[in-house]
């Protein structure tokens, strides 16, 4: 037996794995946080990258520039595909948001430890997100400037908007999410601000980090306050973040498109929003914890548990595939039925295929523990899921649209360089936007983490 | 001894935080109100030991989630029946179903502002100046130490004997707080 269990990871079956390598105090966790904004040189990597995702990001702004002078017609969009890659996007980036809220408000509810060094990073992945995803269905509007419309206000128009409209709805759920991702992201920050703020060594970096702190001194009755709204914010995120993706699938679920109108939509999309949201904290964190060595803080530990949960979701998005095509032919309904048979063989047939491949199949390689503790396969099945999530969000809004009740208005979407532009250009934002954020503000939560010190020192005494 | 008026208080330095949840206790038990304590983390029974057992946080919440769900309620109903009304299909002009998403959006959102705001506020925020900061190593309150502060306008306050009691409870070391920046 004991040749059996004898290996290099007998350890790692045998005991459970470190939420925090030891040896840590309060100081030196508080200054290995810190000096990675105050005064660990600049990594080469992370020069690359922000080179790189500069370049992307001025595409993003020329692409924005010349569809907003040229109107939506320099994309692939035509009737009846009208949405194409913009909700494609849109879905996409929002349910990359959700696993970020997830991780700070849901699971500091469930008082899960592991997460409390990665729940900043995954709050800026929301908030980034998110506001990528935001743009996606100004830059659709057609006049974009005209966006306010969607939000109630007494105008000379004495015009209203229209509230049983869930692209009504979608800007409330939006504009709640993005507001209550940054009110809860920057009040974890305010005390590790004022970290920041008493260890800078700059007069200019004392002011910044000082002014953005807003003077917090860790008096115990703020502290009180201070864990109150924050527990209340996680509480209010929580049930958010599942409205919000229900909202989105409403967007669909209410027309009466076949392939669309469904009531699994809500609960088959916030488990798909986590599944790539997940895929995408995996993205992020290993490489974040690679160039800036927190390999202490970020351990195999939350790779092992981001992997499990990513495993759960993604069973629950395999139900849904299975119930979607179960329930089109027991609807008896012609148009469900074809828009099935359509999506498995008609011209959009690869993107099916491979949306079960990466979504469904190559996940079930999580249930080994040896996958789930190799980096570098997690790495690229996270990779595998995020792209699979993008095409899933494509093959509904696309394969449902092309081909709907009337054959005569059929037709084909091809995606044109300005589509790749805006997708690519979205991308590339987001990780400016990560990178920046990674630069000049703290990717762990420093006094959090010296909570989980104290509680390691409880828990060895 | 009476304070001078340039004095803003006497502070404690402490090792850890069993050691300063102590002092706290020990300083309320002593009879002194006007006392502070500094931790660089939320240290569980602190506020307790100082006699700090309600925030208003939860309830200032509870009101803003109320505002913003009645108020949002209420301009749906407003607009589409009384001031805006289109008959969309023969559906009911107060079609209330639709009208929850963006009542249940906007009453998450009242709750969250009113308890980030409310906590500002109560806790005096944003304040750039205080005289804590001129307290000798308060830089290491957002670090590693803990600190125990007894207000000059504590009625029992004496520079002598508070200073006696504090070094009675075991600190790193004892310092004045001056209402003013030396310089």
């Amino acid at each position: 037996m004991s040749s059996i269990a004898a290996g290099p990871d007998k350890a790692l079956r045998e005991s459970t794995l470190p939420v925090l390598k030891g040896g840590y105090s309060y100081a030196t966790i508080s200054d290995k946080i810190s000096d990675i904004v105050l005064t660990r040189p600049t990594h080469w990597g992370w020069v690359v990258g922000f080179t790189l995702t500069s370049a992307l990001t001025i595409l993003l702004l020329v692409a924005m520039s010349y569809l907003f002078y040229k109107g939506v017609g320099i994309w692939g969009v035509n009737i009846p595909i009208a949405w194409a890659y913009a909700l494609t996007n849109f879905v996409w980036w929002v349910g990359i948001g959700h696993a970020g809220t997830f991780i700070s408000a849901f699971l500091l509810l469930l008082r899960q430890k592991w997460r409390t060094s990665i729940n900043r990073f995954a709050e800026a992945m929301t908030i980034f997100a998110v506001a990528m995803a935001g743009l996606m269905p100004i830059l659709h509007l057609g006049r974009p400037w005209f966006f306010y419309w969607l939000i109630p206000y007494p105008d000379i128009m004495n015009v209203w908007p229209q509230w049983r409209s869930p692209l009504v709805w979608d800007i409330f759920a939006i504009g709640t999410y993005i507001m209550v991702s940054i009110l809860f992201w920057y009040m974890g920050l305010i005390p590790d601000l004022a970290t920041l703020r008493d260890r800078a060594e700059s007069r200019f970096k004392q002011i910044v980090y000082g002014i953005v702190a807003l003077g917090w001194r860790g008096e115990a009755r703020q502290w009180r306050r201070f864990d109150t709204a924050y527990l209340l914010m996680a509480g209010l995120a929580t049930p958010l973040v599942i409205s919000v993706h229900s909202v989105v699938s409403l967007d669909f679920s209410i027309g009466n498109t076949p392939g669309w109108h469904s009531t699994i939509f809500p609960p088959y999309f916030v488990a798909g929003a986590l599944f790539s949201g997940f895929a995408m904290a995996l993205t992020i964190s290993i490489p974040l914890r690679a160039v800036f060595g927190l390999k202490d803080f970020i351990t195999l530990r939350h790779l092992d548990n981001i992997a499990k949960i990513m495993l759960v979701c993604g069973l629950i998005v395999a139900y849904s595939y299975a119930m979607e095509v179960f329930m089109a032919f027991y609807s008896g309904d012609q148009f469900e039925k074809y828009m099935v048979l359509n999506r498995m063989r008609g011209p959009y047939a690869p993107i099916y295929w491979i949306v079960l491949l990466f979504n469904v199949v190559l996940p079930q390689s999580l249930w080994f523990r040896r996958v789930r503790l190799s980096v570098i396969t997690l790495f690229v099945l996270s990779i595998v899921v995020n792209i699979g999530m993008w095409l899933e969000r494509f093959m509904i809004i696309v394969t449902s649209l092309h081909r709907d009740f009337l054959p005569s208005s059929w037709d084909m979407f091809y995606p044109t360089f300005w589509d790749w532009a805006i997708l690519a250009g979205s991308l590339g934002a987001f990780g400016w936007l990560f990178l920046m954020f990674v630069r000049f503000l703290p990717a762990i939560s420093i006094s959090e983490m010296r909570k989980l010190v104290l509680e390691k020192k409880e828990g060895e005494a | 001894m009476k304070p001078a008026p340039t004095m803003y208080g006497l502070i404690a330095e402490f090792e850890d935080e069993a050691a300063l949840v102590d002092a706290a206790r020990r300083a309320r038990d002593d009879g002194y109100r006007n006392v502070d304590a500094y931790a660089p983390f939320s240290v569980e029974g602190l506020s307790d030991a100082l006699g700090f057992r309600k925030d208003k946080v939860a309830l200032i919440a509870l009101l803003g989630g109320i505002f913003g769900g009645v108020g949002i309620y209420v301009l749906q109903w407003y607009t589409a029946v009384i001031d805006y009304p289109i008959n969309a299909g023969g559906r009911p002009l107060h079609s209330w179903p639709a009208f929850i998403p963006a009542a249940f959006e906007t009453t998450v959102l009242g709750a969250a502002l009113a308890a980030f705001f409310g906590m500002l506020i109560l806790n005096g925020l944003p304040r750039l100046n205080h005289p804590i900061f001129n307290a000798p190593d308060f830089d290491l309150a957002s670090r590693n130490r803990f600190f125990l502060c007894i207000e000059a306008v504590d009625p029992r306050f004496d520079v002598g004997r508070t200073r006696q009691f504090l070094e009675g409870l075991a600190p790193l070391k004892v310092g004045e707080v001056p209402r003013e920046m030396p310089s």
